[in-house]
């Protein structure tokens, strides 16, 4: 069946040397959860936990990623590598689709399914008289004291936020281009504004929840509007840091004269994931914020 | 002699040694093995729970445990059983044996790799642990259900992280699988020349890597509704309870395929191999193992026949969850037709895979009796689903876990496992496994519920008959345990293909496997 003779083209597959960063992962997320449990449950110990949780999972990120990229650029990544490189982001993509899928799936069972079946049979005519099954809602029971809220509005700086992640996701595709046609210029310059247009995203997001509490008295606990929206713009807006924090590490790889080409897994991966939490954005956009 | 070039040419330095070797380990057989051993030991971990709460239901009233603390034992036995024990198990098959199968050195990511598995005793400690917190381990069932996930105590909190935990584990080592099934293989192992287990963990992958941040979205909502005053599954707030059924099960219904479609896989192996005869109908169990998957999406309020749904609703999940039975019809025929004239012999591997498809199949026929929607409503949460989903997941996945453990022994241990021991762990577990479960389908359809300490006096002599089984069935286990060291320490030498049946890649490499294989891509032709 077969015999075992190196195959031309068949390209030696890069395996790692043992490492110690997985382990320190581990001991990172256990005591990220053992403090997060902690700290919920209001022990002292819990903060402690938590933040050295964070600590050695940021040394470990570094380091992991530190060699990886060593690996990389010292050419011990053949083609198969590269290969594998962009089947695994897919397949992690797609799984964060999945994941934003659980939360949005939660806001269409509550707007097509369980508010309209809270005010409607027995539940209007027994339980919760005069409860209206209109959107934007915090359910048919308020606890006494806690004022009517006022839903964000899609127009203001929602609106500009699409645009300035539309326009990143344009000055990302010509830093690509840039870098592609061996324009260094260019792709410094394209990947530097669009980190720039990720933070302001992120500060206007920060800005409208401020508003939000302050104002608009629209907060996490108001009822299942407060609980989708909070979730979803959270999550989103989670993910948009993460990935202008990979568009950052990529700027300064690109600034230490990174990447060439026809080899540049890190830069295409963090563009993959930036185009990713843009797309999320507009299904957020017209599903939370406008319908 | 190739080996030896290589040694040259790349010089693999020693690497660790003594624990740090297990923990820094990018070795897909040192990572496939640990996986075994930690599945194993959280194996026992759960079938202590399952005989602690087996103990307490041998007689009616309370004798052993309180109702509080019953309930955290039938929790953390699902809990246990299914993320500690059957997942990581199959994982480590697909670790040891995917890329020999392959023609691949090792996993695509072989750091990543090690970090999947080493995820997994932070995530058992939380869970365990949880037990020694105020107010104990979670206790709302293994499907967590809101509300009463929504009010427990902190044990709670440190099962929705170790869930998490787990989940990333289950992600990553999933999309391993995924991208080594779909880049490594050697020149001329195309995908239909694929052995089928790893057609059947590519599929599983795709399941795990689709459904599981399922599960993490639905823990991290319970997870907010507890401590941050959300309101997903509060009818006052705007959502509902169901809601969280419906997401649970989104991810709970593909995850029972995850469970069984790899033992679809190592069942395929093994048949063919004491058969003598090719698999029959090797296309059609790769398209049946494909349906399965892509149906199980759509099939997941079956579980919730009896939570109230509209009868249009109820049709849809009755008809496609009976459609289900058609791919797993396949695969049955196609296993009894590769046996039909087949020089057939009976080692043991053969034993359980055959006991395995005598057994699953009655697991399947009761799961098409739960799926009729009008008597679903009469069973759900009775005896009769415990005992239906007890002979798909213990008859089911363990025996094919069994089989496979069995079959390639040889090739881990490079000694044969002992066929007398092997036999008497096959026939202990196969009785005892029926006199435990097959009482449990008439208790059920005598009524008594599941998920309580106590019980009227009708049901006592099959709750006794039960207990007694389940005792037999767990102290059965030790055999393998004993079957497992003696098979590591000594035995008859195994030769490089161990079974005279056994056709595959795995079978060129010499037994024990070398520690590092196919570090040049055999051909296949």
């Amino acid at each position: 069946m077969s015999q075992t003779t190196a195959v031309r083209g068949f390209d030696h597959y890069f395996v790692p040397e043992p490492s110690k960063y997985p382990i320190f992962g581990s001991a990172a997320l256990l005591l990220f959860g053992a403090g997060s449990a902690l700290w919920l449950n209001d022990v002292a110990s819990g903060p402690w936990l938590f933040f050295a949780g964070v600590a050695i999972l940021i040394y470990m990120l570094f380091g992991w990623f530190g060699q990886v990229v060593r690996e990389s650029e010292s050419g011990q990544y053949g083609r198969r590598v590269g290969l594998s490189f962009r089947w695994s982001m897919g397949w992690f993509i797609f799984s964060e689709v999945m994941f934003f899928a659980a939360f949005f799936g939660a806001l269409f069972y509550a707007r097509v399914l369980s508010v309209p079946w809270l005010a409607s049979g027995d539940n209007a005519a027994l339980l919760w008289q005069g409860f209206s099954s209109a959107w934007p809602t915090s359910g048919p029971y308020t606890p006494s004291g806690a004022e009517p809220f006022t839903p964000m509005g899609a127009w203001g700086i929602p609106a500009i936020n699409t645009l300035i992640l539309l326009t990143s996701g344009v000055t990302l595709t010509w830093a690509h281009h840039g870098l592609l046609g061996n324009r260094r210029g260019q792709l410094k310059l394209g990947l530097f504004a669009t980190i720039v247009l990720g933070a302001v995203f992120i500060g206007l997001q920060a800005y409208e929840y401020g508003h939000a509490y302050a104002d608009l008295n629209l907060r996490l606990d108001s009822g299942i509007y407060g609980s989708t929206f909070y979730l979803l713009t959270g999550f989103h807006g989670l993910h948009v840091t993460i990935g202008a924090i990979m568009l950052a590490v990529m700027l300064f790889r690109v600034l230490a004269g990174h990447f060439s080409p026809q080899h540049h897994f890190g830069f295409e991966a963090a563009a993959w994931y930036w185009h990713f939490v843009d797309v999320v954005w507009l299904i957020l956009f017209i599903v939370v914020y406008w319908l | 002699m190739a080996a030896v070039t290589h040694e040259q040419l790349h010089g693999h330095h020693p690497g660790p040694t003594g624990l740090m070797r297990w923990i820094t380990t990018t070795n897909h057989k040192d990572i496939g093995t640990m996986y075994m051993i930690f599945s194993f030991i959280m194996f026992l971990s759960g079938g202590v729970m399952a005989l602690t709460i087996r103990a307490e239901l041998f007689q009616p009233g309370l004798q052993v445990v309180q109702p509080e603390f019953f309930n955290q034992l039938t929790t953390m036995h699902g809990l246990v059983m299914v993320f500690g024990a059957i997942m990581p198990a199959f994982v480590g098959f697909a670790n040891w044996m995917i890329p020999l199968m392959i023609g691949a050195s090792d996993m695509a990511f072989a750091r990543m790799n090690n970090w999947s598995f080493w995820l997994l005793p932070p995530a058992a400690v939380l869970l365990l642990g949880s037990f020694f917190v105020p107010g104990g381990a979670s206790a709302a069932g293994w499907t967590l259900y809101a509300p009463l996930s929504v009010q427990m105590g902190m044990g709670m909190d440190l099962a929705i992280f170790a869930i998490h935990i787990m989940g990333i584990s289950s992600i990553m080592g999933a999309i391993n699988i995924v991208v080594t099934v779909l880049n490594m293989r050697a020149p001329g192992m195309t995908l239909m020349k694929m052995p089928l287990f790893c057609w059947t963990w590519l599929i599983t992958a795709y399941l795990l890597i689709a459904v599981m941040p399922v599960l993490a979205g639905a823990v991290t909502m319970i997870l907010t509704d507890r401590h941050f005053g959300t309101s997903f599954f509060n009818a006052a707030g705007g959502g509902d309870p169901v809601m969280y059924q419906h997401i649970f099960w989104f991810f709970g219904h593909p995850e029972v395929y995850i469970m069984i479609l790899p033992a679809f896989g190592i069942v395929s192996q093994i048949i063919p191999a004491f058969a003598r005869k090719p698999l029959f109908g090797y296309a059609s169990m790769v398209y049946a193992t494909a349906s399965i998957a892509i149906l199980s999406f759509a099939v997941w309020a079956h579980h919730m026949f009896a939570t109230g749904m509209p009868a249009a609703g109820q049709l849809f999940f009755m008809y496609a969850t009976m459609l289900i039975a058609v791919p797993t019809g396949v695969k049955v025929f196609n296993w009894v037709a590769t046996m039909w004239r087949g020089a057939m012999t009976f080692e043991t591997p053969m034993l359980w895979a055959t006991g395995f498809i005598f057994v699953f199949t009655m697991g399947g026929f009761t799961g098409l009796i739960c799926a009729i929607a009008p008597i679903d409503i009469q069973v759900q949460d009775t005896y009769y689903v415990v005992a239906h989903f007890h002979y798909v997941l213990v008859a089911g996945s363990l025996f094919a876990l069994f089989a496979g453990a069995y079959y390639w022994l040889p090739k881990w241990t490079g000694h044969m496992p002992s066929e007398g021991l092997g036999k008497l762990h096959f026939w202990c577990s196969i009785v005892f496994f029926n006199i435990t479960f097959f009482p449990m389908h008439f208790l059920g359809l005598a009524g008594m519920p599941r998920r309580i300490p106590d019980y009227a006096l009708q049901f006592a002599d099959f709750n006794a008959m039960a207990s007694i089984g389940a005792f037999g069935f767990g102290l059965s286990q030790l055999i393998f345990l004993v079957v497992v060291v003696k098979c590591v320490r000594g035995g008859e030498r195994a030769a490089a293909r161990a079974w005279e049946g056994a056709e595959g890649l795995e079978w060129t490499v010499p037994s024990p496997a070398p520690h590092h294989t196919f570090e040049e891509a055999p051909i296949v032709r």
